[in-house]
């Protein structure tokens, strides 16, 4: 199973590389709706500061649910569905190489989108440990959760429209956690923060584990 | 000796429509056989359905002693297919696609050369983006993985389509290798006459079914006595 | 698991027992709700609530989504995969949806006079919003559609999946903070106060509405089996006209024996 997780990982963050659409797409409109909120919110410093770490998050999970559907996407080509499953390979190496890639690239994409934060609302990390375990626990979750939903709804003919209204309120939770962490990693108050750890850590094991279990039986669906 | 697949009377459906409605057919090993008939007959659903990625709703499917209605996973390493358009990732070269196939086949990836140079594939063309190749040199490559992988059963969905004389005479020598090797070969067609020269025996399906079997042309080419023995044009 | 006994011509008996009862319970519920139970020191009359709304989010959360998840299980699980458990997962959600509408639509009742707002961001109100967009995901995704094996695969992955965040969902909401620092308007007024009649009414009105609930995914279940025998119909016709396709006779290569193209009437295979 790791072996073909590695792989499947692999070829997708291959074809990444080439085709970089999660870099000229994805990234940019996650940096796009942090300007839009400001737009949305009023330019005062202080409010956008507060709200800086609910707004980050939104966009990490606007950009998961891209990310999640350019996974599924690139499995869109002709045959190569048919291929995948074809091969006979273990579909829960797929399931985590899947969401391995669209783990890292959500990783990539947070550095980024955390820069742009810094910048364009002025907020200050205080605790950094607090904000990156959140981070990594977060994604794990995000990506687990989302390759999940991806693969119940890839080749069904309504996946774009159908895929946010799936996986949006599964990953509520992670938005509502990861914002409390942040805050508290913003602010200092890392007793706070670190309470919400204990939400997005099992969030994230029950989710990778279910990922692993019924894979199987919903590549066999498709 | 055992069948390598028997059906009888099997269902498939896609959706709700029932692409098998009732298909019958036995293949031994080491044949070649060819399935025609018009578009929507169900020749691809048929392969599909051996290949294991389509369940069986209703009938009795075997495929290489492994029971598709209970386990059909377990068959797709054993069977090879090829289907109209060849699995491969537009954005990576023919070298990586066929080494990402060989492993998740979990066949050596080493095969993967070899076999390219075999279907003529080899060089900058080898090494070149998939999406830029055109249709015939993508089925090379599709090919390539099926040899490397040299499963038992070899599914070919409309494999001499888009592919020029040349390529058709390679189709056929890898036919014959692999049948040399001990595999089975079935193909779909668009040309009865064409593909009758090519296969032992020829299944004709229309509706969903298999309406007909009849001999193939292939032995009474490949040997001068025989049964028979005329010549098909 | 047969389905004989609860698609007969009409209604099997039980079914309409159950229904008859559920309704002569909610009315017994309500008329002891509204007229005879005492109303309540602090609330005074909006305390009749009680009687209809936590019964209402018992059916809604416990019963119907606690049904659904175990039958998406056992239709996953081998050894009892069974198309019944998919009906009943389906039918149970859907009443579970409604249910859950209900709850919030009596909670909003009850909070606009207790704290002067229809909605507040408070822990319960929250994660039973959240309950509902998740499974009318569940129902969005029932819809698509697929042949019912195939769908009911998908569907009970959905439903566990979703099932799964209902705990992630309450407990990450309640740690939330809230209008009424985690504990609500329920539990504040739910205190021993309760005795005598208004205990009763409360307990009927449980019995009742769980009556309801059964009442209302029997009804649902059999429609689910009476659409898929529909499509089973379907299927037959769609047979038969599949098999009439391959009526007109399809030209094959001619045997290497004669060399004259040969049209074969379709003929069942002969190995």
């Amino acid at each position: 199973m790791w072996r073909d997780a590695l792989l499947v990982a692999g070829k997708d963050l291959r074809i990444e590389l080439r085709s970089r659409v999660a870099l000229w797409q994805v990234l940019p409109v996650a940096v796009l709706s942090l300007v839009l909120y400001a737009f949305a919110l009023g330019p005062v410093r202080h409010t956008l500061a507060s709200a800086a770490p609910g707004l980050y998050w939104l966009a990490v999970l606007f950009s998961t649910v891209l990310a999640t559907q350019r996974s599924f996407a690139i499995e869109s080509g002709e045959g190569t569905r048919d291929g995948l499953r074809a091969s006979g390979i273990d579909p829960a190496g797929v399931f985590l190489g899947k969401a391995a890639a669209v783990a890292a690239e959500l990783a990539v994409l947070q550095v980024v989108l955390w820069a742009a934060m810094t910048v364009l609302f002025g907020v200050h990390l205080h605790t950094a440990w607090l904000a990156l375990v959140a981070s990594l626990l977060a994604t794990l979750g995000l990506a687990a959760a989302g390759t999940l939903y991806g693969a119940l709804s890839a080749g069904l003919r309504v996946r774009e429209t159908l895929l946010p209204l799936l996986v949006l309120p599964v990953l509520a939770p992670v938005l509502l956690a990861a914002s409390r962490a942040w805050s508290g990693a913003l602010s200092g108050s890392v007793s706070d923060g670190v309470s919400w750890l204990r939400v997005l850590g099992p969030f994230a094991a029950v989710y990778l584990v279910i990922g692993i279990v019924l894979y199987g039986p919903l590549l066999e669906a498709g | 000796m055992d069948p390598v697949l028997r059906l009888r009377g099997a269902v498939a459906l896609t959706g709700r429509f029932p692409a098998l409605s009732g298909a019958d057919l036995e293949v031994a090993p080491g044949e070649v056989v060819s399935v025609v008939g018009p578009n929507g007959a169900g020749k691809t659903t048929l392969l599909r359905v051996l290949a294991g990625l389509l369940p069986v709703s209703a009938g009795e499917a075997v495929v290489l002693g492994v029971d598709l209605r209970t386990d059909a996973a377990s068959v797709r390493r054993l069977v090879g297919l090829l289907g109209h358009a060849p699995a491969l990732y537009d954005e990576l070269t023919a070298t990586e696609n066929v080494r990402f196939a060989l492993r998740a086949a979990g066949v050596g990836a080493e095969r993967g050369g070899p076999a390219l140079a075999r279907v003529g594939i080899a060089g900058r063309l080898a090494r070149a983006p998939v999406g830029g190749l055109s249709a015939g040199q993508r089925r090379r490559v599709g090919l390539a993985t099926l040899v490397a992988r040299a499963p038992a059963l070899w599914l070919l969905d409309e494999p001499h389509a888009a592919l020029d004389p040349d390529a058709r005479t390679l189709l056929a020598e890898l036919v014959a290798e692999a049948v040399a090797g001990g595999a089975t070969v079935v193909f779909t067609s668009h040309e009865p006459e064409a593909a009758s020269a090519l296969s032992d025996r020829q299944a004709a399906m229309a509706g969903g079914r298999v309406t007909d079997v009849s001999p193939g042309s292939r032995r009474a080419k490949l040997s001068a006595v025989g049964e028979g023995g005329s010549n098909v044009a | 698991m047969s389905d004989a006994p609860i698609v007969g011509r009409s209604r099997p008996v039980w079914v309409r027992v159950v229904g008859l009862a559920g309704l002569v319970t909610t009315a017994l519920t309500v008329w002891l709700g509204l007229w005879v139970t005492p109303p309540d020191q602090k609330q005074g009359n909006l305390v009749r609530l009680v009687y209809l709304h936590p019964p209402i989010a018992w059916v809604a959360l416990y019963l119907a989504f606690g049904l659904a998840a175990l039958s998406s299980l056992l239709y996953l699980w081998r050894r009892t995969r069974s198309l019944f458990w998919d009906r009943l997962a389906a039918a149970s959600v859907e009443v579970g949806v409604v249910f859950n509408a209900l709850t919030l639509a009596t909670g909003m009742l009850w909070g606009r006079p207790s704290w002067g707002v229809w909605w507040t961001w408070d822990a319960r109100l929250t994660s039973t919003a959240l309950l509902l967009v998740l499974f009318l995901g569940y129902l969005a995704l029932r819809r698509v559609p697929a042949d019912p094996e195939v769908r009911a695969k998908r569907c009970a992955v959905a439903g566990l999946i979703a099932f799964v965040d209902v705990p992630i969902v309450h407990f990450s909401v309640v740690w939330w903070q809230t209008l009424h620092q985690g504990a609500t308007v329920l539990n504040a007024d739910l205190s021993p106060t309760i005795h005598g009649s208004m205990a009763w009414t409360l307990l009927l009105g449980f019995v009742a509405l769980t009556l309801v609930f059964v009442w209302m995914v029997a009804v649902r279940y059999r429609i689910e089996v009476l659409a898929d025998r529909t499509g089973a119909e379907h299927l037959e016709i769609s047979l038969a006209e599949r098999w009439a396709e391959g009526g007109v006779a399809v030209p094959t290569a001619p045997a290497p024996s004669n060399g004259s193209v040969e049209l074969r009437p379709p003929s069942p295979v002969g190995q």
